[in-house]
């Protein structure tokens, strides 16, 4: 695995290979093991171990990146070459910053930001060695006793149980050098039965904080209770979506609280920033330091992420921004109302064309949070929806996004779950849906298929549009 | 790089393996994008490494690194031998492979020009050509342009005693025009969108593309479409391009013909198949007109999924599908191929990379040409009313493969045989079995493309592979349109 010390010495060594203004290299580096289960055995079962350097070089306005994972004098000096080869070809970019020092990036000289702030705070550290030190033979036992739960169910049962940890680095030339160490265990199980299925996923850097006998049990406690779906008629629903459902449909909206999806007019809150777009009861903000969320507390150009208050009382205040789109913000027609302008700490590795993007979301808590149970007591007529899959947008503006359920979709009626439901398509906007939020949950965080990982609640939203069927 | 290779297969066979096969993979890439008259991006990538799988104690361990020297080779046997040994405390029985004989060979994609002898300087400027053509139509928002070259080179040696050495060249480009107006955000792409066109070819594929050429005519659709009625709801005839029409391949065919899926390998995330395995041979999946194969040979053309042999040692096979619109066939691997009585792999199973454990992929699942003379114009003039769809927007479907949505970025409504208005946001939705039994029309040979689709998702931990999908344009009676916003 790379280290600081070693990733240092491999960015010494860049920088005598490059002739360039300034150069950057960002460290990735992980080990990486999963094991996979189907049909109640492991079928498929990996470990792999990489580390990558990607080294950026600029030539006054001029920059490019090239990417290798070998790190040999060779390797490193054809990499430099790389970048430098596709950077010096190009015209200059007026727009392109000189890379960041060390006290423009985290507000001080010296180490990875630990020094809270008002928008600031570090998290605590988010590698566990208990996570890196699981070995196959552990994997395998938890997997066992998924078996052993499908089994005393009568069900059959597919997953993974996955455990990493992983290093994140930034050098530039300007003395910037930040670096950032992280595991991750996660565990995914479906259970399937004739005609019904449950799922249940989470994740965390701590392993102790999973619990695969609970999420086992909860997912063959939804494929037996779903057994015989009905179909009943699309329409529009009163439906209470589990915390990853509610992860996997707005984390589609995400990519455009970003200054530049503002400025390339390809954001569905152009013209709608300072307008109350959801209800009063939406708050969402990024935050990386929040302590069930995970991830490296700098951006893509090693500028320390800041905690930001995007939407509030159902209002979008702002968006998130990389140092280069601040002062194209500034400069641009949509300056006088977008809200605050300024370095977030939301930027993607440069070159690249979507600029930034929060990552790190957290919805909040609401005033008189509601348990799902509760949801499900308060509800005369609804659908209750463990999960939706393949979602996918069908209108940029109005952000439609259409999908299915998937694994665990219910009838409920007068206060109660009454049996499984043949899965839906539905064609919904996150506009109204946010819009329409009648009851939600404490946050928590969850983890799907479709968006990254968030810390949300589950929400019970009124008119959910679902548009089709399907045979199961 | 073979005797790395030999290196991890003789580590592996002392511990007591019964199969070991081990791959290093050598991936080089470039990768260029424009965005409003500016370089986008420009970088490019490289990544070599090693994977070993084995067959222990009859259940599979797969181990990768990216350190080639001899301890860390080894160690990567050792490694995959300790995770198959775990795999096999959780196994209902052993693991069986289909037979299929030892391969010694060398291949590699022709090509005419080697894109990477191509300067970036030539690249960039035939990027902001196009660039600078859609940006002159007043309108247009936003233009964005994309170049990618990919060179994959992989030495694969087996415990049977396969030794194939492969080289495989693919190379992509295309653009999006944007129109935000009102309160719509409108697009158009070309020659398809989410990446433009792709296939394993040279630099000549994108000479051939006609990239600048079609640069206006695209942008000033992105434009009208603010002044298209929106497309009704109800059920119609369309008629789908064959970009449109590979995709459409790709999500109710492909995937569910995949046998891991069908076996349930895939449950957890990708999902699983209506296509069960008393379905070959008996289902009626489409009309007579539909005829699919899975042909992964270089005749079929030069497809994301043309190669000599896949990442098990399995040559190149082109399987029938849907034969006159009957399920003949599953894409399947040494694995898996005894569940459905066949003796041999259907040569399916490709890796993203070094670091990833080889599964069923798509090769190059396509729809074969109508054998009668049959234009695009013909077949609009031949349809008294209907709706033709240009161009992927947005596509969607369940689990199972069953209901899928579609989203279109253009369309035209047509009556007595011509196209007579545009349509914005058109959509198509139906079920499968019930959509490909409604064909009855598809256009001949010179309408036919291998279209290239380079970002299929499949497996945990996820891998992105490239497909390829022979399409040309089809007609499909009595589908609800429309629906996405009902």
């Amino acid at each position: 695995m790379l280290t600081k010390e070693k990733a240092a010495d491999i960015f010494d060594r860049v920088r005598r290979f490059s002739s360039a203004d300034e150069v950057e290299a960002i460290f990735t580096g992980s080990r990486f093991a999963l094991t996979r289960f189907a049909n109640n055995t492991i079928h498929q079962n990996v470990e792999e171990e990489n580390s990558v350097v990607s080294i950026r070089t600029n030539f006054a306005g001029r920059t490019a990146r090239a990417t290798a994972n070998q790190f040999d004098d060779e390797s490193l000096r054809r990499a430099v070459e790389a970048s430098e080869n596709l950077a010096r070809v190009q015209a200059a970019d007026p727009d392109l910053l000189p890379m960041p020092d060390a006290q423009e990036a985290y507000g001080r000289t010296g180490e990875t930001p630990v020094a809270p702030s008002s928008t600031f705070s570090a998290p605590s550290s988010r590698f566990f060695e208990r996570t890196a030190a699981i070995t196959p033979a552990d994997r395998a036992e938890v997997v066992k006793d998924i078996v052993s739960v499908a089994g005393k169910h009568k069900l059959t049962t597919a997953g993974i149980y996955s455990n990493s940890e992983s290093e994140e680095g930034i050098f530039n030339s300007r003395g910037l050098a930040n670096w950032h160490r992280q595991t991750l265990a996660e565990i995914s199980v479906t259970m399937l039965a004739e005609d019904s299925s449950g799922w249940q996923k989470a994740n965390s850097p701590d392993m102790s904080n999973l619990e695969p006998a609970r999420l086992a049990e909860t997912a063959a406690q939804k494929t037996v209770e779903s057994a015989h779906p009905r179909e009943i008629a699309p329409g529009k629903y009163t439906v209470i979506l589990e915390p990853a459902a509610v992860l996997d449909i707005v984390g589609f909206m995400f990519w455009d609280f970003s200054g530049v999806a503002i400025l390339d007019q390809r954001s569905f809150l152009n013209d709608r920033i300072g307008t109350r777009l959801f209800g009063e009861n939406i708050n969402i903000c990024d935050d990386v330091a929040h302590p069930p969320q995970a991830g490296s507390p700098f951006d893509g150009e090693g500028m320390r992420r800041e905690c930001v208050q995007l939407v509030e009382k159902g209002v979008v205040k702002r968006v998130v921004y990389a140092r280069a789109t601040v002062q194209k913000m500034k400069n641009s027609e949509y300056a006088a109302k977008v809200g605050p302008i300024e370095p977030t700490g939301h930027g993607f590795p440069l070159p690249n064309e979507v600029g930034e993007m929060p990552m790190n979301i957290v919805f909040g808590t609401p005033e008189k949070p509601r348990s799902v149970e509760e949801m499900i007591g308060s509800t005369e007529r609804g659908v209750l929806v463990t999960r939706l899959w393949y979602i996918r947008e069908v209108d940029p503006y109005e952000k439609i996004v259409t999908g299915m359920t998937r694994d665990g979709t219910f009838l409920v009626e007068n206060g109660k779950v009454q049996y499984g439901l043949r899965n839906f398509r539905f064609n919904q906007s996150l506009i109204s849906m946010l819009s329409n939020v009648e009851a939600m949950s404490v946050p928590v965080r969850a983890s799907g298929e479709e968006s990254f990982d968030m810390v949300v609640p589950a929400m019970k939203v009124r008119e959910f549009n679902f548009t089709e069927g399907t045979k199961f | 790089m073979k005797t790395t290779a030999r290196l991890a297969l003789d580590a592996a066979s002392v511990r007591g393996v019964t199969y070991a096969d081990a791959r290093v993979v050598s991936i080089c890439n470039r990768s260029l994008t424009t965005k409003n008259g500016r370089v986008g991006h420009a970088s490019e990538s490289e990544s070599l490494g090693i994977g070993v799988r084995v067959i222990a104690g009859g259940a599979w361990g797969f181990a990768a690194s990216a350190d080639l020297s001899r301890a860390a080779v080894e160690g990567a046997a050792a490694r995959a031998i300790e995770i198959a040994r775990a795999s096999a405390r959780v196994k209902l029985e052993d693991v069986r492979l289909a037979p299929e004989p030892v391969a010694v060979a060398e291949w590699a994609t022709p090509y005419k020009i080697d894109p990477f002898t191509t300067s970036v300087e030539q690249n960039l400027d035939l990027l902001l050509k196009v660039d600078s053509e859609m940006r002159a139509v007043a309108g247009i928002t936003l233009a964005e342009t994309g170049m990618n070259f990919q060179r994959e080179e992989s030495w694969f040696l087996s415990s049977e005693g396969s030794d194939i050495h492969q080289t495989k060249y693919s190379t992509g480009a295309g653009y999006t025009a944007y129109a935000f107006a009102g309160s719509e955000i409108q697009k158009r792409s070309y020659p398809n969108s989410f990446g433009g066109q792709w296939q394993n070819r040279g630099y000549e594929q994108i000479e051939e593309m006609k990239l600048v050429e079609n640069a206006r005519r695209v942008a000033e659709e992105a434009v009208a479409l603010h002044r298209a009625d929106q497309c009704p709801e109800g059920a119609s005839t369309i008629i789908l391009d064959g970009s449109q029409l590979g995709l459409q391949i790709h999500e109710s065919i492909g995937h569910p013909i995949e046998l891991d899926r069908v076996l349930g390998m895939e449950a957890n995330f990708a999902g699983t198949s209506f296509l069960t395995i008393e379905k070959l041979g008996n289902l009626r999946y489409g009309s007579e007109l539909v005829n699919v194969v899975a042909d992964a040979r270089q005749e079929h053309g030069p497809g994301l999924g043309t190669f000599a042999y896949d990442d098990e040692g399995v040559a190149a096979q082109s399987t029938p599908i849907i034969a006159n619109g009957r399920f003949t066939g599953y894409l399947s691997s040494r694995e898996t191929a005894h569940t459905i009585g066949a003796a041999r792999s259907g040569g399916t199973l490709r890796a993203e990379g070094w670091n990833r454990l080889p599964m069923i992929r798509m090769t190059n699942v396509s729809i074969l040409p109508g054998e009668k003379p049959l234009s695009l114009e013909q077949l609009i003039a031949a349809t008294e009313d209907g709706i033709y769809m240009e161009t992927n927007k947005s596509w969607s479907i369940d689990d199972k493969r069953y209901n899928f949505q579609f989203g279109c970025e253009i369309a035209w409504e047509i009556r007595n045989g011509k196209r007579v208005r545009m349509l914005k946001n058109a959509s198509y939705s139906g079920i499968t079995t019930e959509f490909w039994n409604s064909m009855d029309a598809i256009c001949s040979r010179d309408e036919w493309t291998l279209w290239g689709t380079p970002n299929c998702g499949k497996g945990q931990p996820q891998q992105v592979v490239g497909t390829g999908h022979g399409a040309s344009p089809a007609r499909f009676r009595n589908i609800r349109v429309g629906s996405a916003y009902s």
